[in-house]
Order: structure tokens, then C-alpha cells, then sequence
């Protein structure tokens, strides 16, 4: 694993039993993320994206679960790499929460509602590092300035409930980057909160990485926070990466028909219906993970698809620096 | 009454409209405060016409949808719909009204009757309303079913076999079923996933134009929202802070807080100007909006003025553009 890298996932299967047969969820999925960098990992619904997230947490609730095969390496504080695949649970506990801080979508859920905030954020203090009561709640109180909570004295002795999505969301980030992690993995932190909220979320997470440089893995379906927020970007359809690449490149000129489809898919601030236009869609539906067709999985639904798409699965090739595209037409989406 | 005075006036004429909800405390559950979901809410609608309505959560948007179908009772106010005043009609009245309005929600997954075939679904109102023979509605189930560009056999079978998008189209036949003039669509897109959205925003669009009906599209969404809709209303906290025409509202908005949302939605061209206008703090509790405009307290403009009554007042800046801000210097461009 080369050295600037945190986290390198290489050939990922996590599969889920299904009645009849196996869904894999994620089915050979590899990709790293460097130091300092923010990794997106995007797509819809069913594309494995979250299944990908949970799998580096090792959160796979098994049965009905596995991950059945590949590399999950990762490289925490002390510089050391491990096969997060094949880790025990209990050496699993001291890298969760420690060495790689988690955020999800709803904070409401994630956070224990009979504990007060401080308590919450200091429990990971003392379990992982060890500090005292006291110390652990100076350092809660630190991190609740740190993420730009209000009042942040009298916020500490409060629940969850008393605040709003925002403020919990910023406990959420205060928690997962207390004990000063490699690597930040968070999971559509801002898809249930307002715009002008999501906003702030953004803007802090992107300041909070440029002062600790912890790699962050962001999960999301919008191509618009990708924009604000990613350095690089995974793109998902269906257990499988369609496209990766810098960001700039990537969003601007898109090499693989379903990210095209997918930016095409969102109007334009400025795009009117008054002028004649459609919004341009996708036809069809994401396919059954049980049940994925031959050869492309995306070609049942793509206008570029020829005979030798349904035939063979293309691979993932170069189609420019740092921008590699899973599509045999690549050339001929514009 | 001449036709063209029944075609001059407005299909939908929402006046003042209030709906306060009681917040109830202590060891007998007594009102100890009222919230004003929706707070002096007034706008026409024409028929034929798409009227986007925007917020943020807690801004009462979707209060004021069901409050002007009367799902919910609104507290005070006028609503006059085809020249009729609908507040105080008996539940026999309000029904032959209901005929003309229907509604699209937001969640395709919790508002269909899981135990309900497609058929059932989409032909109850019909029951209800007593339109057609049994084989008449059967084969108006079929028509509905293919004008939302589903097959007619999808009739037999129940709401999970589809779907997100799918059930969506499902709860759009629903609701054209009774051939209404009106449809509230309540978030109807927001659920689904950004290539099924564009299918059903294209859907809605097309049926809208060639029904002929008026909408109050109900998002937070922008981009969609201006997409849609022929004029657009902001709210914030109940109140209605910027109405106008849609391209108005987006290249010359007057209100700070529709400046703030335009600015925050995420772009994902990455050469979109990020002159970002990030708001302070919290939408401020609704029991306790603050005095004048409700948004002076998150407003980086606001002046001691704001906090008089007189500035919550809607004045009109533009033809068809109205704004509730008293400064009349920001952010125009």
C-alpha cells in the first residue's frame, strides 16, 4: 500500500443471502483514499455506496451479511496497515470510533438520547485514549467550539433532543473527530437537513479537514455537494464503479453514459420548462442486485449501447489523467 | 355571469389564511402556547398556472398545501376556489369541491393502501364520487394507468410490487382520476432518486399542460421548482417573504433570505461561482417567532426597523413581484 494512502479497498464483495440467492450488494469494488482528500463515493439508490461504507466500518450485520471477499487495508496513527476485512471484532472496537470516526445521515438516531451531549463525546475520549472524567469533558467542550456550536458551556449538559438537525449533526462531527482520527467516513451527513444548514455543514467539514488533514470518505447521492466538497469521486450503479476520477474532470467532462445521464438528470438553476425543454431522464430502473444482467450492467438503459455491451462486462480504463471510465463507448459520450 | 369574467378571475384566491396549532404542556396537557404554522398567508392562483411554494422544514409550506385543501382546518382566513368561499362548507359540500382539487404526497411508499390493488388505489375516488359503471371505471383505471406511462395490467397488482418512481406515477393517476382542476404535489419528487425525479417531474409537466390544470408544486428543491412553475413563493417560519414570476424571483431576488437559498443550493459544475452567503444559527423556534420580520434574526442586512410590525408588510417591487423586506438596497443585480 503505498504510503500516502488511509484507506485502500481492493476487489470488494460484501454479499447479502437473499430469497432465492445471493445479492451482491458490492461485487469487486476497489479504490483508495489518500491523505488530505476527500473521496466521494456517489450513486443511487442500490448502487452499493452505503453497503461500501458500512463494509469499511465492518457494520455488515452478519447473518444475512458477509464479506466475502477482497481487502479492506487501512492505515492507522501509528502508521501501521491492516486488513480491516479480517480483523477481529474486539481489535475492531479499538479502530471504530478511534482511528476512524463515523457520521450518518440521521443524527437523531446515532446519538443516545438519555445522555447528554458532553457525555456522549467524552465516552470515546476515555474509552479510547484513556483520559479522566474531567479531562474528557474539557476536550468535549473544545470540540463543541471547534465545530462552531453556540454556547458551547451550557450546550454540553444538554440532550440531543433539545437541539435542532444542524446543531446534532455538528455533535455528531465534534464526536467522530475527537479522538483525532486518520480517517472520517461519513454517510450522507447532510441529505436530511435544510440547504442553508447543509451549507454551513459543508463549509465546516471542508475547514475542519484543511486544519487536521484526516482523509474523508463522503457517501452521497447529490453531484452538487460532490462539487462543494470531494477532491476525487467514485461513481456506483448497481455493486459496481462506472467511473472514478478527479473531481474537476469528472463532473466536467464525464466519460461514462450514466454520470452523464445523472448530471443531466438535475435542472439547472436556470433551465425552464417555458423554453420547450424536457428535463432529460433515465429510462428504466436500477437492476436487481440478485439478478444483474450480462455484460454491462447499465446497457439495458443506456442509448449508446451496442451488441458487445450486453455480451461482456468493459473494464475500467484509463480515459484521461487521474479519470478512468467502465464504458466500451467512452469516446462517444459527450 | 359572462364567460369572460368566470375566466378573469382566479381559479384559487387564498386570503390571510392562519393555521395555529396548540402546543400543549404539563401534567394535563393543557395549550400553553400556539404555533403559527402558517401566518397571514395570501396569493391567487390561475387556472392552468404552476405556483411554486418553497421553504425550508418549519416553513409551512406543506401546513398551508393541506390547509387549503382543508385537510387540515385552517384558524382564520379565506379560501375561495372557482369563485366560492370553501372555509365554511358542511362535509357534503366540501366533497362535490374536492372533486376539483387533489393531492399528490410527497412519500409513494406510505401513502398508498399497501392491502389496496392498483385498481382500488386509483378507483375509489371514482366510487366515491359515483362517476361511471363498474366496467366504465375499470377502463378509466386502464387509460389513468397508461397516461402515467404505466401498463394497464399493473391494475391487479399491489402498491409494493413497484417502484419509488412507479408508485409515484401510481399516486399521480390517483389523483387525476376525478379529472380535478387543482392539484396540491406536496413533495412529490423529493423521495426518489435523481434520475426517477427527472421522469416524474417530465410527467407532471406534461399533464399539467395538457389538462390544463393549476398547481401548487410544494419543494424544496429549487432547481426543480423553478423548472415548473410559472411564478414561485418563498416562505420562512409561516410567513410569506418573496412572491413573483419565476425568472423574477431566481435572476433578481429581493428577499435576503430567497438570496440565501439560491445560494446555498450546491452546484455541481465546478466552476459555478461559490460566493456562498452562509446564514448564522437556526430557524428560531416557532412559538417564539421574533417580533417584525421573521427572519431579521439570521438576516445579515437587518436593521433596527426590522423589528417593527411594519415589516413584515408585502410590497410589490416589480409587476407580480412582491417582497416582505423593508431595504429596498441589497443584492440586486
Amino acid at each position: 500500500m503505498d504510503a500516502d494512502l488511509t484507506l485502500d479497498i481492493r476487489n470488494l464483495q460484501t454479499h447479502f443471502t437473499a430469497d432465492p440467492g445471493v445479492s451482491k450488494a458490492v461485487d469487486g469494488v476497489s479504490f483508495a483514499v489518500r491523505r488530505n482528500e476527500t473521496l466521494a463515493v456517489v450513486g443511487e439508490s442500490g448502487s452499493g455506496k452505503s453497503v461500501t461504507s458500512l463494509s469499511a466500518m465492518r457494520l455488515i450485520p452478519t447473518p444475512p451479511g458477509i464479506i466475502a471477499g477482497g481487502e479492506i487495508l487501512f492505515r492507522g496513527r501509528d502508521g501501521q496497515v491492516r486488513d480491516l476485512a479480517r480483523l477481529s471484532e474486539r481489535a475492531m472496537r479499538s479502530v471504530r470510533g478511534n482511528e476512524i470516526g463515523m457520521i450518518f445521515q440521521e443524527p437523531m438516531t446515532s446519538l443516545n438520547p438519555v445522555y447528554t451531549v458532553g457525555d456522549q463525546i467524552g465516552e470515546a475520549l476515555r474509552y479510547h485514549q484513556g483520559l479522566d472524567r474531567r479531562a474528557a469533558r474539557a476536550e468535549a467542550l473544545a470540540m463543541l467550539k471547534k465545530v462552531g456550536i453556540p454556547a458551547a458551556e451550557r450546550r454540553l449538559d444538554e440532550y440531543p433532543h433539545q437541539m435542532s438537525g444542524g446543531m446534532r449533526q455538528r455533535v455528531m462531527i465534534a464526536m467522530a473527530l475527537a479522538c483525532r482520527p486518520t480517517l472520517l467516513i461519513a454517510d450522507e451527513p447532510t441529505t436530511a437537513l435544510d440547504v442553508t444548514i447543509q451549507a454551513q455543514i459543508l463549509d465546516l467539514m471542508r475547514r475542519l479537514q484543511e486544519e487536521t488533514g484526516t482523509s474523508i470518505l463522503f457517501i452521497t447521492h447529490n453531484l452538487g455537494v460532490v462539487a462543494e466538497v470531494a477532491h476525487r469521486v467514485v461513481v456506483m450503479y448497481s455493486g459496481r464503479i462506472v467511473e472514478e476520477g478527479d473531481v474537476r474532470s469528472l463532473l466536467k467532462s464525464p466519460r461514462h453514459p450514466y454520470t452523464r445521464g445523472l448530471l443531466a438528470c438535475m435542472p439547472h438553476l436556470g433551465q425552464r420548462r417555458g423554453d420547450g425543454g424536457r428535463l432529460y431522464a433515465i429510462p428504466g430502473s436500477v437492476p436487481s442486485p440478485v439478478n444483474r444482467p450480462a455484460g454491462c450492467t447499465f446497457a439495458p438503459r443506456c442509448a449508446l449501447a451496442e451488441p458487445a455491451c450486453l455480451a461482456a462486462e468493459p473494464v475500467l480504463e484509463p480515459v484521461g489523467p487521474d479519470h478512468s471510465a467502465r464504458c466500451r463507448r467512452w469516446r462517444d459520450v459527450q | 355571469m359572462s364567460t369572460d369574467v368566470m375566466t378573469e378571475q382566479p381559479l384559487l384566491s387564498v386570503r390571510n389564511l392562519e393555521k395555529r396549532f396548540p402546543v400543549r404542556g404539563g401534567l394535563l396537557q393543557r395549550p400553553v402556547g400556539w404555533v403559527k404554522a402558517v401566518d397571514d398567508l395570501s396569493f391567487d392562483l390561475n387556472r392552468g398556472e404552476v405556483l411554486g411554494l418553497v421553504g425550508e422544514s418549519g416553513s409551512g409550506k406543506t401546513t398551508a398545501g393541506r390547509s387549503i385543501l382543508r385537510l387540515i382546518e385552517p384558524t382564520g382566513g379565506s379560501i375561495r376556489f372557482n369563485g366560492q368561499e370553501i372555509t365554511g362548507l358542511g362535509t357534503a359540500e366540501m366533497r362535490a369541491q374536492r372533486r376539483r382539487m387533489q393531492i399528490v404526497f410527497q412519500d409513494p411508499y406510505a401513502s398508498l393502501d399497501p392491502r389496496q390493488r392498483v385498481r382500488d388505489v386509483i378507483g375509489e375516488a371514482l366510487t366515491i364520487h359515483d362517476i361511471g359503471t363498474r366496467a366504465d371505471r375499470r377502463d378509466r383505471v386502464a387509460a389513468l394507468l397508461e397516461k402515467v406511462g404505466l401498463s394497464a395490467d399493473a391494475m391487479d397488482r399491489f402498491p409494493h410490487e413497484f417502484s419509488g418512481g412507479q408508485r409515484q406515477r401510481i399516486g399521480i393517476a390517483r389523483a387525476l382520476a376525478v379529472e380535478p382542476d387543482f392539484i396540491v404535489a406536496d413533495e412529490p419528487v423529493s423521495a426518489l432518486d435523481v434520475s426517477v425525479q427527472a421522469q416524474v417531474v417530465n410527467l407532471l409537466g406534461d399533464l399539467q399542460r395538457e389538462l390544463g390544470l393549476a398547481v401548487l408544486f410544494i419543494a424544496h428543491d429549487l432547481a426543480v421548482v423553478r423548472y415548473i412553475s410559472d411564478r414561485v413563493a418563498v416562505m420562512y417560519l409561516g410567513r410569506l417573504m418573496e412572491i413573483a414570476p419565476s425568472d423574477s424571483l431566481y435572476e433578481r431576488p429581493r428577499h435576503p433570505y430567497t438570496m440565501a437559498l439560491l445560494s446555498a443550493a450546491p452546484d455541481p459544475d465546478p466552476d459555478a461561482p461559490k460566493s456562498r452567503m452562509l446564514l448564522d444559527g437556526d430557524v428560531p423556534s416557532p412559538m417564539n417567532p421574533p417580533s417584525g420580520c421573521v427572519f431579521r434574526t439570521r438576516c445579515p442586512f437587518a436593521l433596527p426597523a426590522c423589528a417593527e410590525p411594519e415589516a413584515r408588510a408585502l410590497r410589490e417591487v416589480a409587476p407580480g413581484h412582491s417582497v416582505a423586506c423593508i431595504r429596498d438596497d441589497v443584492g440586486v443585480g
